[in-house]
């Protein structure tokens, strides 16, 4: 009997290997990647005109090809809210509660595999890859916590810990298992050499915005001048993009775009958002969040946005303000200087 | 028959992937769905989707900044 198992994908090195060494004990393998709106995957590739070189491919679709297996992708936007805003096991060193998070991927494989009758799950995890979730003390605590228990096989480093059930009911041979440790890629470079994997993903930061500490300063100001820790899928858009700027003190802030993709991106939120436009010179699309600007506040940001448009050293430039719904109306103002501009407004 | 028709435009990927996907789980085999999206990554994504899960690309249109894919489903999940 061929025995099934669902490996969780991320489009990384190790998940591709975890997957690939199961596989070829002839098991079953079908993919499950999780979209949580925080996955740098693909999204400032698709905004950015700059990048536009770059291939645009979903690494997630690009490992399920190499393993030739099905991918599931699975949006878990909404549920995974409540992980990054109360995390039991707290934050990393950013707002990355990555414990948490593998803990409730691991936990949603789980009933993947109990609806669609799998067996077991497969993860890419190694002991001391990552400081906060592949711990020796952590990786107990997934299997334990996610309720996944002894179906959870970590092929990469299964040698270094005790047999699960795929391993003592003979579904996979534990001697073709591997031992991998610590936070050296060097074992799974020749492993990937081993089967002839080029070309993967080998992200820098991970795979995740929130280990990023400018996104997390981002995300924490947003959380901060809402009065409350919460979040919608755009606004987690949003904070990949363009420039944010917060005049000392202020409700609002700004989000300019940095190029011509940035702009064609922001403009699609013209219909939630005031937004400012440069009339009399070239210039970005700038989005205001936060409550409806006062005249003096609409003249404040237009001087702001004007720095940044090809009206920068001119007297005076014309800007269009719009509201999200009734009439837009022009303002012309002089730019600011850069140094009218403290380095403290800039969220990064 | 009519192909279903879903609206992925402004969404960034994988998330028309993503959609495309929920909408042909529940139809019979032989259905086909139509997408629109303005993320020029479905161009990739949505055909390398559909050669993983052994679905058929009919065909990609692109009208100014959209993109009209159309898929359809051969086999089930």
């Amino acid at each position: 009997m061929t025995r099934k198992a669902v490996a969780l994908i991320s489009g990384g090195l190790d998940s591709l290997l975890a997957a690939k060494v199961v596989q070829d004990q002839g098991v079953h393998v079908e993919g499950i990647n999780f979209f949580t709106g925080f996955c740098v995957e693909g999204h400032t590739h698709a905004i950015r005109k700059k990048d536009k070189d770059k291939p645009k491919r979903n690494n997630a679709l690009w490992v399920a090809e190499q393993l030739g297996i099905k991918l599931h992708i699975v949006d878990i936007v909404e549920e995974y809210k409540d992980v990054v805003i109360n995390p039991k096991h707290g934050y990393g060193a950013n707002l990355n509660p990555c414990l948490d998070c593998k803990i409730f991927m691991v936990q949603q494989a789980h009933q993947w595999i109990r609806d669609k009758g799998f067996d077991f799950i497969i993860t890419g995890e190694v002991i001391g890859q990552r400081p906060m979730s592949q711990r020796k003390e952590t990786l107990p605590v997934v299997a334990r916590e996610s309720g996944a228990d002894d179906l959870l096989l970590r092929p990469l480093c299964a040698k270094n810990l005790p047999p699960t059930l795929p391993e003592r009911e003979g579904w996979v041979d534990r001697d073709r298992l591997h031992d991998f440790s610590g936070r050296s890629r060097k074992p799974q470079m020749a492993l990937a050499r081993q089967y002839g994997f080029e070309d993967y993903a080998q992200p820098a930061g991970g795979c995740c915005f929130l280990t990023d500490e400018n996104y997390s300063i981002k995300l924490q100001d947003l959380w901060t001048h809402r009065g409350e820790k919460r979040y919608e899928l755009d606004d987690i858009m949003l904070l990949k993009v363009g420039r944010h700027l917060r005049p000392d003190g202020q409700p609002w802030k700004l989000i300019i775009a940095r190029e011509e993709g940035e702009t064609r991106f922001l403009s699609g939120y013209k219909g939630q958002f005031q937004s400012l436009r440069t009339l009399s010179h070239g210039g970005p699309l700038a989005l205001i969040d936060g409550p409806t600007l006062n005249d003096e506040q609409i003249r404040e940001a237009a001087a702001i946005v004007a720095r940044y448009g090809q009206g920068k050293t001119a007297p005076e430039v014309e800007l269009e303000y719009s509201p999200p719904a009734g009439e837009a109306r022009r303002v012309r103002v002089p730019p600011k200087a850069p140094h009218d501009i403290p380095q403290s407004w800039y969220l990064v | 028959m009519e192909p279903l028709r879903i609206d992925a435009r402004r969404l960034l990927c994988p998330m028309p992937v993503i959609r495309l996907q929920d909408a042909l789980e529940p139809l019979p085999v032989g259905s086909v769905v139509e997408i629109t999206a303005t993320d020029p990554g479905v161009q990739n994504d949505i055909p390398a989707w559909c050669r993983i899960n052994g679905q058929r690309l009919d065909g990609i249109e692109q009208r100014g900044n959209e993109y009209i894919i159309t898929v359809t489903k051969l086999c089930d999940d």
